[in-house]
């Protein structure tokens, strides 16, 4: 039994989570918790980073660290994926307790939500088994003092023999007693008291057994009572853990082998299930006894607001049309508060674009580079900031509120039924809720859904869903060719209804998509199905609104910019350099024109496309430039010359039509291809991922192209 | 069999139970177990979904979401 690299082996849990000691006076401090209790609004109120946050459960799924100062000292804080329970039910369980177990952080911190303090307990109590080295932080009490229920602080202490710290994260209070705590813990080394356990007798004289000889293997690398109870209850995953980690590979230890076959033969003779619930059972009850003596419920319907909320958004009948008009307020709101702001913008931004050319030849730089620069470089970007900045500063903070007010889940509640007939995960709904703002984060989102078979379904379709890239497109389009020969008033509720039409467009091609890969790729059955839905809570409004502009949409922004400007330039290149007398933007143009023309697009916009693969909202800009450069040189400021300008090429509904049917469904962006690779460490389903959509768009467009024509035709 | 054990799929809307048993066997009773379906449990059923399938229930201070499938492994009294 060899010892010898357990070293090594912390270092591979370590590297996961990035967590690296500057000095050793610095200390490792885990935040755990059960999902949605407020962990990332704690962890970014102590290290003052802005980790995205909202109200629903899976939120966080990639673990972040972050450094609080407190005392002069330095406190590496690691965010650790919600969970219920260690016992390794998902991924996220299994590195939450990998790093608690091999991750040898000096102290963990379990956040626990006030106003379910019962199930959280739980998950204390299992920490409890494995490490003393504990603050329990009761975040929410301001929640739970809304809802009339009282917690006696000093009982749990006392009841759970660790420091435990009320707080109300998101208005900072009781911040400072928990870093004092913490730094009271891992500085003066703070007694905590061992607590009574409350198993099956049973369980208990068989972890007598286990305990002494687990003890001589594993040393005082971990608790050796805990890996007793666990070897108890077979756990496939945590003996892995143990091989990687600690180098030990406990049952194949003779003494180990005998213990266990007499345990089972004599004390727990019982099926491994039994075993399991007695486990579990004596977590519960204890969990129960705590809670008991701790918290007195002042007002016994404490929920029922919420159930009557629930009531309206989740019933039979008002559901789902709920659902459909907040989706068409949202872009409502968004579509007619962006219109002027993105005139006035793009207006100011062509003004500048002039003066810029003059300034540049005054100071003498050539035509060409003047050129380049200018109608290379600055227009696209212009383009990208006036079409993309106020759309995104009015949807981020809308869909943010939304978010933080608990709703999210109650649309996976109302949508399973739907995924389970396409047999896949009513989660999947939530990581589409994602995919709006950036597939990517829809696609990393993706690990909320336990089962692979289902989150490899999600990840395949999260594409449907028309990421913040691809509204400008969209918008621009409905607003040019569908929206505008109608009244103003009326203007952006037709846009409005049009785009909401595509987003359930978008939806629906998802189910089907779905439903076909569980009949083929992906055969199976739909898994279980549970969700927690959250107690509502009133969104902090301006807090929303200053976070979600300038963490996501500036962040989005300045990511679009980037890739714009290189863009930018490589069109300019394009249509600049001439092949004799052909620019290569035609040469490329022409060569895909017969093919695009099939599908309802031409030549300049599939390769628009092609081109805004690193980014779609460069998909736009490129089309613009395109028509720009092989001819008609006409300036435009607005959305009606530029409409002039699409029409002069050639653009009718149809084409309007198939642009944005090809833009929902096409090949994902870089970054989403990049990070689907990532999720999935395969080659083959990142390839699969990029056709299938693509291939459904190619076949929608040539569909709808030639039942148009032939209708025409006959005619 | 006792004759009042039923399966918490049958409970109707606002009506409270106790859980008995659990039929899942493996992961799945586990996951279960997590949730808070554990023997002696008080569990109410709150709300439908539009589509009738899944159901929330209201148990250990919680709402937890469902499928029938899952509701139909767990017997209550």
């Amino acid at each position: 039994m060899g010892l010898t690299s357990q070293d090594s082996g912390m270092n591979v849990v370590k590297s996961n989570f990035n967590v690296k000691k500057n000095s050793n006076d610095d200390k490792i401090i885990a935040v755990a918790g059960n999902p949605n209790v407020g962990k990332s609004t704690l962890f970014n109120a102590l290290t003052g980073m802005n980790q995205h946050t909202g109200n629903w459960p899976g939120k966080t799924v990639t673990n972040a660290s972050g450094v609080c100062r407190y005392k002069d000292k330095n406190f590496i804080l690691v965010d650790l994926p919600g969970t219920y329970s260690l016992m390794a039910n998902s991924v996220e369980e299994e590195v939450a307790r990998d790093f608690i177990c091999f991750g040898n952080p000096d102290l963990v911190t379990v956040v626990v939500d006030a106003t379910c303090l019962e199930r959280n307990l739980n998950l204390v109590l299992q920490i409890l088994e494995i490490t003393n080295r504990v603050v329990v932080c009761v975040n929410l009490l301001d929640e739970a003092e809304k809802k009339k229920i009282v917690i006696d602080l000093d009982e749990l202490s006392l009841q759970l023999g660790v420091p435990v710290v009320g707080t109300s994260a998101r208005s900072k209070k009781g911040i400072d007693e928990l870093m004092q705590e913490i730094y009271e813990m891992t500085f003066m080394n703070k007694k905590t008291y061992k607590i009574k356990s409350n198993y099956d007798e049973k369980i208990e004289r068989a972890v007598e057994l286990l305990e002494p000889e687990v003890k001589r293997i594993v040393g005082d690398k971990i608790n050796a009572r805990w890996v007793s109870l666990r070897l108890l209850d077979i756990d496939g995953p945590l003996k892995n853990s143990l091989l990687n980690c600690l180098n030990i590979d406990i049952l194949e230890d003779k003494e180990i082998k005998l213990i266990m076959q007499k345990i089972k033969n004599e004390i727990l003779i019982e099926k491994d299930d039994y075993i399991r619930d007695l486990l579990v059972e004596g977590i519960v009850g204890r969990a129960e006894e705590i809670y008991g003596k701790c918290v007195v419920l002042k007002d016994k319907f404490y929920s029922s607001k919420d159930r009557k909320i629930d009531k309206i958004l989740t019933s039979k009948a008002t559901g789902i049309p709920i659902m459909i008009a907040l989706l068409f307020v949202i872009f409502w709101i968004t579509l007619s508060g962006a219109n002027y702001p993105s005139e006035l913008l793009s207006n100011g931004l062509f003004f500048i674009q002039d003066k810029l050319t003059i300034l540049l030849s005054n100071i003498g730089v050539p035509i060409w580079l003047n050129d380049m620069l200018v109608k290379g470089i600055y227009r696209t970007v212009a383009w990208v900031v006036s079409v993309m900045l106020p759309p995104m500063a009015i949807f981020f903070p809308l869909f943010t509120l939304l978010e933080d007010s608990g709703y999210l889940p109650r649309i996976a509640f109302n949508l399973d039924k739907y995924f389970k007939k396409a047999c896949a995960h009513g989660k999947q709904a939530l990581t589409m809720c994602m995919g709006f703002g950036c597939n990517a984060c829809g696609v990393i989102g993706c690990r909320i859904i336990d089962s692979p078979r289902e989150r490899l379904i999600a990840i395949l379709t999260n594409n449907f869903v028309p990421c913040n890239g691809r509204f400008p497109t969209l918008i621009s389009i409905i607003t040019m060719f569908f929206a505008g020969t109608i009244m103003l008033p009326y203007q952006s509720f037709v846009s409005t209804l049009i785009l909401t039409g595509i987003i359930i467009l978008g939806v629906f091609v998802t189910l089907v998509v779905s439903k076909i890969l569980s009949k083929t790729l992906l055969k199976g059955v739909p898994s279980s199905f549970s969700l927690e839905m959250p107690p509502y809570r009133r969104p902090q409004f301006l807090k929303v609104i200053v976070r979600s502009i300038f963490d996501r949409t500036l962040f989005v922004l300045g990511r679009a910019v980037i890739v714009a400007a290189p863009a930018g330039l490589l069109i300019w290149l394009l249509s600049n350099i001439f092949i004799n007398d052909v620019s290569i933007l035609s040469y490329c143009a022409n060569f895909l024109d017969p093919f695009a023309r099939l599908i309802g697009l031409d030549g300049i916009i599939l390769m628009a496309f092609i081109l805004g693969f690193p980014a779609n909202e460069i998909v736009m800009p490129i089309i613009i430039m395109g028509y720009l450069c092989t001819g008609n040189l006409t300036e435009f400021s607005n959305l009606d010359e530029l409409h002039q300008l699409l029409v002069g090429n050639g653009w009718t509904w149809l084409t309007a039509t198939c642009t944005m049917l090809f833009s929902l469904m096409h090949f994902p962006c870089g970054t989403t291809c990049l990070t689907i690779k990532k999720e999935t460490g395969s080659t083959k389903w990142t390839v699969i991922s990029f056709l299938l959509p693509t291939v459904i768009g190619i076949l929608t467009c040539f569909a709808l192209t030639t039942v148009v024509r032939v209708v025409e035709a006959l005619i | 069999m006792n004759e009042n054990l039923k399966l918490l799929s049958k409970l109707e809307i606002g009506k409270k139970a106790i859980v008995k048993s659990l039929l899942a066997k493996g992961k799945k009773r586990r996951r279960l177990l997590d949730l808070g379906f554990v023997k002696g449990t008080i569990i109410e059923a709150v709300q439908k979904s539009p589509g009738g399938d899944p159901t929330a229930y209201f148990i250990r201070g919680t709402l937890i979401a469902i499928r029938s499938e899952d509701a139909n492994l767990i017997c209550i009294s």
